[in-house]
């Protein structure tokens, strides 16, 4: 019998069987149910089953992220109607306005821990596995039968492993990594698949550098990704939590649906053109290019390194685009303005916003009008993407995006000095 | 049974936001203001075209992107009945079953037909008949065979939990 991958040992786990193989269909209990300002809609879902109360509220997480604070009275009244339904139904693990984007939050709060399951009604749960855990993106209907079940149905899917090896080139992030990826690939590359990192790069990726990864595995179509969890994963949850956990990894001998292999020792900067993440090209062939907006957040691209390497980009600089930042979290923040890295940003001339998912998706503040190019840190550049069909959106690592801010089209960082 | 449906035929990797766009996500509730923004960025005159009872064609990786279902309920509260495609989005293929639509993989099918064509679904034979060829529907497992009978995830639950 050939050994089992992490997502077959995972499911299993969660689904309370001794063993599972791709296919299977399991009936699994997650750790961890996410929703986020969808959450109203959800509970509407809910009360049509017909169950009075929330099988087990210890399980829920609910953060503020998507538009906050409320840009308008429809998006306040939204909020207003979670807040009631988190105090009606007991809901403690509540992240307001401000908090954060919630796979940061729930990452810096160790509410998932390896070898655990989150299903979230965000597309990019599947961030989670960057501490060795299993995440996945459900719909809110799911989500509404797991508060009143506490099951969902699975297929167990196949695996596709990625094998990074060497270390990155100076000026070269996680996020060429996951652009290559998926622009070798292409959009559907993942797809009905999960996806297990591994090779010689994993260890070098900072804490922040790590959740890139797989939280851009949703741009790929996969269902979840999994970076086996090292030491560094363990004292970062440590610092975090007291709660116990046993770490899962696949089998030396696991049957594997494909197996690919990329060397990102000489990897340059890539760009993605509009409107597909998987529209990838060398930095040089989009060189040139006017923006007017620069945008640098979201659960992609809005971690503290990411503040960092803005700074140390546009420090002492003018700026000829804006250049939008957005914190992932408050925690970020904190940690921006402790080491100095935010008084970089606003002297440059720095536009910054709430901790939150800022312009990602056009429901926030930082929209452009037609016609204006951005190029954002962000996972998304699809068609209208940030509000407007005419906005162009040009996906980026965080030198790039400050450097093309610097000069008011996309630009090399190496050219600025 | 047979029934015979109008398609609407798009082409490869068309994502949620295309479908239903983000910034209508969390303000728009009823139905009909769901509806009212259905492919707007990609088709503006589907809304006005649409027919109950239309299906979907479409080429490979159809809803890929969000998570939100909005995505199928856009379509379903147009009208659409049934989505044929090469190949879905992992998360919307799901949705459309937790909605009670049934998604249909069907390789080489958005080249066989054209919008406004007609499509034969068979119901009690299994097969789908497009552009003078009939092909056999993928079978779905007992469990997903159950969500959409009962009309999706949600009346299935409503009317498990009103038994007890």
């Amino acid at each position: 019998m050939t050994g089992f991958t992490f997502v077959e040992k995972v499911l299993a786990q969660a689904a309370g069987v001794t063993q599972a193989r791709a296919g299977d269909v399991l009936d699994i209990r997650p750790h961890r149910i996410l929703s986020h300002d969808n959450t109203a809609a959800i509970r509407k879902l809910f009360e049509q089953i017909g169950v009075p109360r929330i099988a087990d509220p210890e399980r829920l997480i609910i953060t503020l992220d998507h538009a906050a604070p409320a840009p308008t009275t429809l998006h306040a009244q939204n909020h207003a109607e979670i807040r009631e339904w988190v105090q009606l139904q007991g809901i403690r693990h509540f992240f307001e306005v401000g908090r954060g984007i919630c796979h940061q939050v729930i990452s810096e709060e160790a509410l998932v821990l390896p070898a655990e399951v989150i299903l979230g009604a965000d597309s990019h749960t599947t961030h989670f596995g960057w501490l060795g855990a299993f995440g996945m993106g459900i719909g809110r209907s799911e989500v509404a039968a797991l508060w009143a079940t506490g099951e969902l149905w699975l297929a167990v899917p196949k695996t596709l492993r990625i094998v990074l090896n060497g270390a990155l080139p100076e000026g070269v992030t996680a996020k060429d990594i996951a652009l290559k990826i998926i622009g070798t690939l292409g959009v559907d590359g993942g797809a009905y698949r999960a996806i297990e990192f591994s090779g010689t790069t994993l260890a070098r990726l900072s804490l922040d550098e790590r959740p890139v990864l797989p939280n851009m595995m949703a741009e790929f179509g996969a269902m979840s990704a999994y970076m086996p969890p090292d030491e560094v994963v363990f004292d970062y949850l440590r610092q975090r939590t007291t709660r116990p956990f046993t770490p899962l990894y696949p089998d030396a001998d696991a049957t594997y649906d494909e197996t690919v292999t990329f060397d990102v020792s000489a990897l340059e900067p890539l760009v993605a053109l509009p409107h597909q993440p998987d529209n990838v090209v060398p930095l040089s062939e989009a060189y040139g290019q006017p923006i007017q907006q620069a945008f640098v957040g979201t659960c992609t691209g809005g971690r503290y390194e990411d503040l960092a390497m803005v700074a140390q980009v546009v420090r002492g600089k003018r700026l000829k685009a804006r250049l939008l930042v957005v914190p992932a979290s408050a925690q970020v923040l904190q940690r921006a303005i402790a080491t100095g890295v935010l008084a970089d940003l606003l002297e440059a001339g720095v536009t910054l916003g709430t901790a939150g998912c800022g312009a990602c998706m056009g429901n926030h503040m930082g929209v452009p009008a037609p016609h204006e190019a951005t190029i954002s840190t962000g996972s998304r550049n699809f068609k209208g993407r940030m509000g407007t069909t005419d906005a162009p959106i040009y996906l980026a690592n965080p030198y790039v995006v400050a450097a093309s801010a610097v000069t008011g089209c996309i630009t090399h960082p190496a050219d600025l000095v | 049974m047979q029934t015979t449906h109008t398609c609407h035929v798009y082409g490869d990797d068309v994502n949620t936001d295309l479908i239903f766009a983000g910034k209508y996500t969390y303000t728009l509730r009823s139905q009909e203001e769901i509806a009212a923004h259905a492919l707007e960025d990609l088709d503006p005159d589907f809304v006005q075209r649409v027919q109950p009872g239309d299906i979907i064609v479409a080429g490979r990786n159809w809803g890929c992107g969000s998570s939100r279902e909005q995505a199928v309920t856009a379509l379903k509260w147009s009208g659409i009945r049934a989505i044929i495609a090469e190949s879905f989005g992992g998360l919307y293929f799901r949705n459309c079953i937790n909605q009670g639509i049934r998604p249909i993989v069907l390789a080489g099918a958005s080249a066989l037909v054209r919008t406004g064509d007609t499509v034969t679904l068979d119901h009690a034979a299994q097969t789908v008949t497009l552009g003078g060829q009939t092909f056999a529907l993928p079978p779905l497992s007992p469990s997903v065979q159950a969500i959409l009978d009962a009309g999706g995830l949600i009346p299935m639950l409503k009317a498990r939990y009103a038994k007890t």
